[in-house]
């Protein structure tokens, strides 16, 4: 059999020259991303929930973090936090992860969003039988809310990471050879414009439908948590119990 | 057992509950009837501590549901005691109110698992026991949307007395089951109520049920009690027009 690396520089013609280049940027581009993720999912949860808490000063300091960072570009904060910050406090970070941090920081507030909705839209009902069955607070989110909440939160998260992943190329602005600064690259070295914006596209897209189709998975698994879609086997038995 | 003094219940401008005192004795089976939003819910949810009072006090086994002493001040409950409190009291819903991302197995053992402390094993061996108790002992690894509304509520019955509470509280738990459903927890609840000592504070507008299982009928109106006595009194000869009038409203649906 025969496999073809699609890294490979022997590939024919303008794929040859183009390939390798591209597939470094895809790794650092894949890199920020599921670094991004990570963070964003890292932060979107405790601020999510602490949205939701009682307590006002709780409920205050999210809202500060979820509109401030929602409300400036990423690529503000992302020249904050590579070119403003080594000025005012003489700290220097590394450029992939400066472009992470930030990231994570404007994804993780329309993250905790997410999660706020989520849980808001479990039945206050659930609650209450919580609370009657006399679980502790902690054990009410644990038990009962987040896993109902946590099936309501994979589709708009899949949209989220998908942004994510898109918005990744703005961290060539702060010279990170991510794929999009690659194909910049090689358009401003002579390769053929048309061929590298057309992989360009090609790429993103495959990556984006990779998250999708990841995030499919979770949602079937979480949805079968809570009984929305039922295991195969046990379809036969619901209809008789549905009689 | 169960004491109200003076209790009122207000939400926004609209009062609830106004100055409301009854109490229910050890083991002693009251039904509250009377019309939507004369206030039987509220005192149900006050009781399971899903409401707080807006003054007056309520004791559930001498306990103080709202305020615990501190010094000589009386301060608000913090969870800790509310959970105390809430030992003593099961409750079950009209909606049913089973966790969905749980099977009937677990929608049982998970609170006397996890709240009382109870093995695994043990809270099962009960469970089982219960489920077999409301006639759904081939369920315990069914999911709840697999089942029917009424068997839903079996299992949230069950699911209530596995804690062991000594004072249960029904509130409507028909009214959300089709017709042919309702029988089916209705006997179950009657040999509960007739075989054990739990406590009982039902709120429901079946009239036969209310009878065949009280010792005692209270009639609310706009917050208060306008009568109360046994259910042969209160359903044959009432002295009030209002719970004539109620009655009348009810048994010709």
């Amino acid at each position: 059999m025969i496999t073809i690396n699609p890294c490979s520089a022997e590939l024919p013609g303008a794929l040859g020259e183009t390939m390798p280049f591209l597939c470094d940027g895809a790794v650092i581009t894949l890199q920020s991303a599921v670094g991004g993720s990570v963070l964003a999912i890292a932060i979107a949860l405790p601020v999510g929930l602490m949205a939701t808490s009682r307590h006002r000063g709780v409920r205050a300091a999210a809202r500060v973090y979820m509109e401030f960072f929602r409300g400036t570009s990423v690529l503000v904060q992302l020249f904050w936090l590579f070119y403003a910050m080594p000025l005012l406090t003489g700290f220097q970070l590394d450029k992939l992860f400066a472009g992470i941090l930030a990231l994570g920081l404007n994804l993780g507030a329309y993250g905790s969003e997410v999660v706020r909705g989520a849980v808001r839209a479990v039945p206050r009902g659930q609650l209450e039988a919580a609370v009657a069955l006399n679980l502790s607070p902690f054990q009410r989110m644990r038990y009962v809310v987040l896993p109902q909440a946590f099936v309501e939160m994979v589709p708009p998260m899949n949209n989220l990471l998908i942004e994510l992943l898109k918005a990744t190329s703005l961290l060539s602005a702060i010279t990170v050879a991510d794929l999009a600064y690659e194909g910049r690259l090689l358009v401003n070295s002579g390769s053929d414009q048309l061929i590298v914006f057309a992989l360009l596209l090609a790429i993103y897209f495959l990556l984006s439908y990779l998250i999708t189709l990841l995030m499919r998975f979770v949602e079937g698994r979480a949805a079968r948590v809570v009984g929305r879609e039922r295991p195969r086997r046990r379809a036969a038995t619901a209809v008789e119990a549905a009689r | 057992m169960i004491r109200f003094d003076q209790v009122v219940k207000r939400f926004g401008d609209v009062t609830v509950l106004r100055e409301l005192d009854f109490h229910v004795k050890p083991g002693e089976r009251v039904t509250l009837i009377g019309p939507s939003g004369s206030g039987k819910t509220t005192i149900l949810r006050l009781l399971m501590t899903l409401e707080r009072v807006t003054s007056g006090t309520i004791h559930v086994d001498g306990e103080c549901l709202s305020h615990v002493r501190r010094g000589d001040r009386k301060v608000p409950a913090d969870e800790r005691h509310l959970r105390q409190v809430r030992k003593k009291i099961g409750m079950v819903f009209q909606q049913f109110n089973l966790f969905p991302n749980m099977n009937v197995l677990r929608n049982i053992t998970e609170a006397p698992v996890r709240a009382l402390g109870v093995p695994r094993e043990q809270a099962e061996e009960k469970a089982r026991e219960l489920l077999d108790m409301v006639d759904l002992a081939d369920k315990a690894q069914a999911h709840p949307s697999q089942l029917s509304g009424g068997q839903q509520q079996r299992v949230a019955i069950a699911r209530a007395l596995a804690m062991e509470p000594e004072v249960l509280l029904l509130d409507e738990v028909t009214s959300a089951l089709d017709p042919e459903l309702v029988s089916g927890v209705q006997n179950l609840l009657r040999d509960i109520a007739h075989q054990g000592n739990l406590t009982l504070l039902c709120v429901t507008h079946e009239m036969n049920f209310a009878r065949d299982i009280s010792h005692r009928v209270l009639m609310f109106d706009q917050g208060q009690i306008v009568e109360e006595g046994p259910p042969e009194q209160i359903f044959t000869e009432p002295e009030q027009q209002r719970t004539r009038d109620f009655l009348q409203a009810v048994l010709n649906a």
